[in-house]
């Protein structure tokens, strides 16, 4: 990867991990207040019973969607980050997210009436091998060119994606397409948005593991000599990542870059060490997603513009960012 | 006496051609000409000018993965076309005519263009991955900014947008085939006579000044006619994303050379059989018409990688 | 003449050449020493035009660089960079015949045609003529870049560091060439070199470069003394006299 590690400063951490709490909080309650029905914050919390209704069905839910989404998205891009050795990748950029839609379209087509959950474990697997695929494509890159990584994952996911493209257009599924790639999230309601619980869930789980997918990203030969099975941290990490990015696809559609963009500029501010870093780029990511929903559902209201598209343009600025203001050591 | 290779690709573009015209032709003559005729022509022009504006492209900026479409310059064009219609609104741009809007677009492009490849070219040429990498998230950054703005327009002049942007090789906007045929004419000529002086070019920035080229000027003129033809093409089928890329690696790979006049005549010829012969299969034979593009953006993107894992192995 | 005055150069805010001035008198061979990183390749692009100018002024006779247009400079003088690589896939006959292009833009008479041929004779290449470059070991690269550089039959010949990948045979050849070639047709060559003894043995005048100032200009044999080795390179070595030739005995 290797991040440059800025002088220990406890406060920074402290004061940015404060300062994004309190701008959280208020995106919540922006968040929970807006919408075509006006409705007060009072009113929503008053005991009125369309207020609570509205808030219990569709306001809060959505709430939570974009928070859980940006979050595990955030989780899942750190992660990769940090197996691959490389900051440039996350799960959009390197074919994850195409190999999870690839698999939806296939059990689509082969069961029409699979329900939610083989749905979810096709979608799983097929970004698991997807990821698979990616790493030993990378192991053939040299490692003297970063950025080559990062670029080869956007051809792979291209090629991935054209494929599940074509099968959508001979077999008239192409509204999925356009659902499962662009993240949105006007149609969360109570009841359409409990998975990413679970994806919050595994997320989670990545944190205990945090110390163990930076070791396995040293290489095999390094982990194994500090003791590390690496073959099955490696295969754990990719779960992770395959998991919560088809939780994502399927539930909201895919919000490109937020895995990218979100690891990076953390660790600009603390660091690396993954245990510390972690909590911060989960809730950061979480901040981000909340604050493009509520900048899609503000700018042209009452239309809504989905979260994807504006963290689409967000996110390539602060790309082309990192890469314009580094020198050529990615 | 002609290359056997470029006899035998003038031979299969023109089967593709006489397939096109006659496969399942049902119906009157008078009719038919004149319907397949045209898009047969404007097939035909938006293979010569992606297959050009990619050669000339890799050699300006010195190396055979780049190609203008990687580099987001078609998805430039289309932002271009989107923030017409915001700024100008529906109505205003159904005021004006087609040729207008298109010469409006190329001459922002041109501009657009050579300042982002301009820059671009001459700082980062040694760092090919940065650039390339940069590139492609240009290309990603214009598509996504036109998403967003066509959702900040009016529903019903977005309509208008899509009917100007959603051309294909399906679908192909003949309203300006005339204009574009001139100008993708001239850009060949003037490309045509310049070829010796490219084939310097490709020595290497440095090779070339010591040769006494002017490099600084041959790389505005080539980003001008690469901006042209993409202008063109895109007006005419909308993006062609990987296909420059399969064209210039088959031309380069069949004829081995780096002469760039034998190079840009099997560039053309070879792009004319693709996408000549492949609209004839998939629309006529497979009935799956709309599904080209997806096919060759399959094979362009292995080509990519392929390209990539034989020169950079670890 | 190559005539630099007060060349001043910086890389961001390191400072490259510190206000060279140099003169250079027309035909002959100079050799152009000094440590790693002392400037050479830095004032050789700048005496080529590749890097603009920032202060100073350079001339090669009546030719000013930077007021001159670039295609007569490519009459008047021909580099070969140090890391000369070439991004095309040609054969070591197209790479030379590019050496013609300043003099006929694309359009090779047979005069042009047999100037490549004497080229290649001349550099030992004709019986890989038809090799691709790609193809090449680096001397045999090395020796098509030079042949190209010769056919571009100008007054004026800087090549940095021509002797590198070249064996023990080619390199002395390859002075001996360049040496043939000031003396039979007056043209002036400006050569970068490493081992010090093919300066001593071949050049004419030998310059150093040490930290992006001019340390020293003189001829072989006031050149080739201890103290001035210590002074350029610090580093002590012994300098015997073989018949009328300075030798320094730096290897051991
Ligand atoms: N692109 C560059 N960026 C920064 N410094 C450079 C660059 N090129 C050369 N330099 C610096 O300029 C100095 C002179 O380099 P050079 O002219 O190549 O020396 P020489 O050819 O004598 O070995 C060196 O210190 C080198 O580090
Ligand atoms: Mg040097």
């Amino acid at each position: 990867m290797p991040r440059e590690t800025p002088p220990q400063r406890p406060w920074i951490r402290v004061t940015l991990t404060t300062s994004i709490v309190a701008i959280l909080l208020c995106l919540i309650l922006i968040s929970l207040s807006i919408g075509v029905i006006e409705t007060s914050l009072a009113d929503l919390f008053s005991q009125a019973a369309d207020g609570e209704g509205l808030l219990l069905l569709s306001r809060l839910p959505r709430t939570l969607a974009t928070l859980l989404a940006g979050a595990s998205l955030a989780v899942a891009g750190f992660i990769l980050q940090t197996l691959v050795q490389n900051r440039f990748v996350e799960p959009a950029t390197v074919g994850t997210a195409d190999s999870a839609a690839l698999g939806l379209i296939g059990v689509s087509i082969v069961l029409p009436d699979a329900g939610i959950f083989s749905k979810m474990l096709v979608g799983s697997l097929a970004a698991f091998v997807g990821a698979l695929g990616f790493l030993a494509l990378v192991k053939r890159l040299p490692r003297t060119q970063p950025l080559l990584v990062p670029l080869c994952g956007i051809f792979y996911g291209g090629v991935i994606s054209s494929v599940a493209t074509f099968l959508a257009y001979e077999n008239d599924l192409m509204q999925y397409i356009g659902i499962w790639m662009n993240g949105e999230f006007s149609g969360v309601l109570q009841g359409r948005y409990e998975l990413l619980w679970a994806s919050g869930l595994i997320a989670l789980a990545g944190y205990a593991y945090a110390d163990k997918f930076t070791i396995a990203g040293l290489g095999r030969d390094t982990a194994s000599g500090l003791g590390l099975n690496y073959s099955q941290t490696i295969h754990l990490g990719l779960a992770i990542v395959a998991m919560v990015t088809a939780f994502t696809v399927i539930t909201v559609g895919m919000l490109p870059f937020v895995g990218l963009v979100v690891p990076n500029i953390v660790s600009r501010f603390v660091g690396d060490n993954s245990r510390k870093v972690l909590p911060l780029v989960a809730l950061v990511g979480g901040t981000f997603v909340l604050g493009s929903d509520i900048l899609g559902r503000v700018l042209r209201f009452p239309y809504e513009i989905p979260a994807g598209a504006i963290f689409g343009v967000i996110g390539t600025f602060v790309f082309l960012w990192l890469l314009l203001a580094r020198p050529s050591r990615a | 006496m002609p290359d056997k290779r470029l006899i035998f690709l003038f031979l299969s573009a023109l089967a593709a051609c006489l397939a096109f015209m006659l496969v399942g032709a049902r119906g009157s003559w008078d009719f038919l000409l004149v319907f397949r005729g045209t898009k047969l022509l404007t097939l035909i022009a938006i293979s010569v000018a992606v297959a050009v504006a990619t050669i000339l492209f890799q050699t300006l900026s010195a190396n055979r993965i780049l190609t203008p479409s990687i580099m987001g310059l078609d998805a430039l064009y289309v932002l271009l076309q989107t923030i017409l219609v915001f700024v100008l609104g529906g109505a205003g741009l159904a005021s004006l005519s087609a040729e207008v809007k298109f010469l409006a677009s190329f001459l922002l492009l041109m501009f657009a263009s050579v300042l982002l490849f301009g820059v671009l070219l001459n700082r980062q040429r040694e760092d090919l991955f940065r650039l390339l990498l940069i590139g492609v998230i240009f290309g990603i950054l214009f598509r996504s900014v036109s998403a967003l703005i066509s959702r900040l327009i009016d529903p019903s002049e977005f309509m208008i947008l899509q009917g100007e942007l959603f051309a294909s090789f399906n679908k192909t906007n003949t309203s300006l085939l005339a204009i574009s045929a001139l100008m993708i004419g001239l850009c060949c000529i003037v490309v045509w006579r310049r070829r010796r002086v490219l084939d310097v070019m490709a020595l290497g920035r440095e090779t070339a000044i010591g040769l006494g080229v002017d490099t600084g000027r041959e790389l505005f003129i080539g980003l001008v006619i690469v901006s042209a033809l993409v202008a063109t093409s895109t007006a005419l089928v909308g993006p062609v994303g990987f296909f420059g890329l399969l064209v210039s690696a088959l031309a380069y790979e069949l004829m081995k050379t780096s002469g760039h006049g034998p190079v840009f005549i099997a560039a053309a010829l070879i792009s004319i059989t693709i996408i000549v012969g492949g609209q004839t299969l998939f629309e006529r034979v497979l009935h799956m018409g709309a599904t080209l593009s997806v096919v060759i953006e399959f094979l362009g993107g292995i080509t990519f990688l392929l390209i990539v894992f034989r020169k950079y192995k670890a | 003449m190559i005539d630099i005055q007060n060349v001043t150069y910086h890389h961001g805010r390191s400072l490259i050449l510190d206000d060279v001035s140099l003169r250079l008198k027309k035909g002959g061979i100079t050799a152009l020493v000094g440590p790693n990183g002392a400037g050479k390749s830095t004032l050789f692009a700048l005496m080529a035009r590749l890097l603009p100018l920032q202060s100073g002024s350079i001339r090669f006779d009546e030719m000013e660089v930077g007021k001159t247009g670039t295609q007569s400079l490519a009459r008047k003088l021909a580099i070969l960079r140090q890391e000369a690589n070439v991004a095309s896939r040609i054969t070591v006959r197209d790479l030379v015949g590019f050496g013609r292009f300043p003099h006929h833009q694309g359009r090779a008479s047979e005069a042009d045609e047999a100037f490549v041929q004497k080229s290649l004779h001349e550099f030992d290449l004709a019986s890989i003529a038809d090799r691709f470059i790609d193809e090449l070991s680096g001397g045999q690269r090395q020796r098509a870049l030079v042949a190209m550089a010769f056919a571009q039959d100008t007054d004026y010949l800087l090549l940095d560091e021509p002797l590198n990948n070249l064996d023990m045979y080619f390199a002395r050849s390859l002075m001996q060439q360049l040496r043939a070639l000031a003396d039979a047709y007056g043209k002036t060559i400006v050569i970068v070199l490493h081992e010090i003894n093919y300066a001593s043995g071949h050049a004419d005048e030998i310059i150093a470069l040490k930290q992006g100032r001019v340390a020293l200009q003189a001829p072989p044999e006031s050149f080739m003394t201890a103290e001035n080795l210590f002074a350029i390179y610090g580093m002590d070595v012994q300098v015997e006299t073989f018949g009328n030739r300075k030798i320094a005995l730096h290897q051991v």
